[in-house]
């Protein structure tokens, strides 16, 4: 006999709106339907009301935890229809700050991750590491979460030589602590319990599915659109992280893993980074015509279409969040595993439901 | 069993990471958007602020010469610090202190800026 059980939207080790109707057999899941839109705000229909340089700010809102990548895609949309080509200075440090992005919410992940599994110390230890980023960003851009610093044109703050010494130092902190916290995700008996050979995801099932960020190359599809070169990644030499097993420990070693890339793409900008303006003036833009641009988020890839019409406002704002493009392969994880590892394997996605649902 | 012990003995002697927080803050970083302020004296009730505003939470009246923000709804963009014409606005780093009720920023301008006031007059 078959049960049906609600995960979500309300679940202790989710703070997402994640809602799936699971179907039981023993304590076997058999099958799962996602129910979404829990926390639609409506955010694409603002464009009718907030003009062009406003929008950037509501974008940021879609997503907390990657707020300085959706503005920063927005943003290329829209010079790309205007055909500006932004100072090299500002491409990179808008690459900086989205770099910083990720690995806040890769450490956050990951903190939560451990949450799932019940290891709490594991979960403030990331989350003692993350702070350390948290404060970059807040010494630097202003804020701490949603930062605002990209507007049409270039970047709204600079960095000076000493803030980027001090970053530097404190990514050399940060690689001591990660490595610091490496034996606990490479050793440990009760992260490779609850996660090796756990919600597998096959190379096929991957493609197919159309999974995208960790997800996809923790399936050993080495596909990442920060290769495309957009921004100032064409200046920066890195290879996608791409594990081989497809399960939820590969999608944690590819997150874990991705933490030193960015460090690494860190260091390399600020070695890089060149000296010039911050910002190219904009005046009165009026966009006419249609654009479509992607980038890599933590999560995955993510996509805007925007269309401008003539004038201040735009016609429409199109955005494909990673979550959206996941939800599919977490259906293809789920059946055959236990409902006690339904969480990590929900996790192991890194759902982002708000943003999903925008 | 090694490793847990030096991991033991290190945190008996190590610094705490987390602060008492009423009681202790931290610094504020220089520069962090903390709070909003007006120098309502310098002001010329442009209304610019307002409208450049992604949340719509100034409201600026040049009859009753009032500038009023809604420190609830702003979301410390910096938006309209950028765009104000003769810089009266300006944020500064303390973050604003939690407040059983929410009560309006209001400021009511009572001279104005001398030369620029009669400027637009004429
Ligand atoms: S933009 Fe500046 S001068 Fe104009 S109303 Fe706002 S605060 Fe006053
Ligand atoms: S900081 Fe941003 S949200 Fe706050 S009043 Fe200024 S423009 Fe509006």
């Amino acid at each position: 006999m078959s049960t049906i059980i609600p995960f979500g939207p309300q679940h202790p080790v989710l703070p997402e709106p994640l809602h799936l109707k699971i179907t039981l057999k023993d304590e076997i899941v058999t099958d799962a339907i996602p129910m979404l839109g829990y926390v639609h705000r409506g955010l694409e229909t603002l464009v009718s009301i907030k003009d062009l340089d406003q929008m950037v700010q509501v974008v940021e809102r879609v997503c907390g935890i990657c707020s300085c990548i959706h503005a920063h895609t927005y943003c290329m949309c829209v010079e790309g229809i205007l055909g500006i080509e932004i100072p090299k200075r500002a491409e990179f440090l808008r690459i900086i700050w989205s770099e910083l992005h990720r690995m806040h919410s890769h450490l956050l992940w990951l903190g939560l991750l451990a949450d799932a599994f019940g290891m709490e110390s594991l979960f403030m230890h990331c989350w003692r590491i993350r702070e350390r980023v948290m404060d970059v960003m807040e010494a630097t851009a202003g804020n701490r979460v949603i930062i605002s610093i990209n507007k049409v044109g270039g970047v709204r703050r600079d960095l000076s030589p000493d803030q980027l010494r001090w970053i530097a130092q404190v990514l050399d902190e940060l690689e001591r602590e990660l490595d610091a916290i490496k034996p606990v995700l490479t050793n440990d008996y009760t992260v490779k319990k609850r996660t090796v050979g756990v919600g597998v995801l096959t190379k096929e099932q991957a493609y197919e599915l159309g999974a995208v960020g960790p997800t996809l190359r923790g399936s050993g599809v080495a596909q990442d659109v920060r290769m495309t070169g957009y921004g100032a990644y064409k200046f920066i030499d890195f290879e996608p992280v791409v594990e081989k097993d497809g399960d939820s420990y590969a999608r944690t070693m590819v997150r874990f893993r991705e933490l030193y890339q960015a460090i690494d793409i860190v260091r390399q900008l600020i070695r890089k980074l060149p000296d010039g303006e911050l910002s190219v003036k904009v005046k009165a833009a009026k966009p006419e015509g249609e654009i479509v641009c992607r980038s890599e988020q933590p999560r995955g890839e993510l996509l805007y279409y925007v269309k401008g019409n003539g004038s201040k406002f735009l016609e429409r704002v199109r955005i494909r969040t990673p979550t959206f493009a996941n939800v599919p392969p977490l259906l293809a994880m789920l059946p055959g595993i236990e409902m006690a590892d339904v969480p990590v394997v929900a996790l192991s996605i890194d759902p982002c439901i708000s943003c999903t649902e925008r | 069993m090694f490793d847990m012990t030096r991991t033991i003995i290190a945190n008996f002697f190590s610094k705490a990471h987390t602060r008492l927080y009423p009681l202790q803050t931290r610094e504020p970083f220089p520069n962090v958007r903390g709070n909003l302020f007006n120098n309502i004296e310098e002001c010329i009730l442009c209304g610019m602020c307002q409208k450049r505003c992604p949340s719509q939470c100034i409201t600026v009246d040049k009859e009753s010469q009032t500038w009023q923000v809604d420190p609830y709804a702003c979301v410390y963009c910096g938006v309209c610090v950028e765009h104000c014409p003769v810089h009266c606005l300006f944020m500064e780093s303390p973050y604003r202190k939690p407040a059983a009720e929410k009560v309006m920023n209001r400021l009511v301008q009572v001279q104005g800026p001398a030369k620029k006031t009669k400027g637009a007059a004429q």
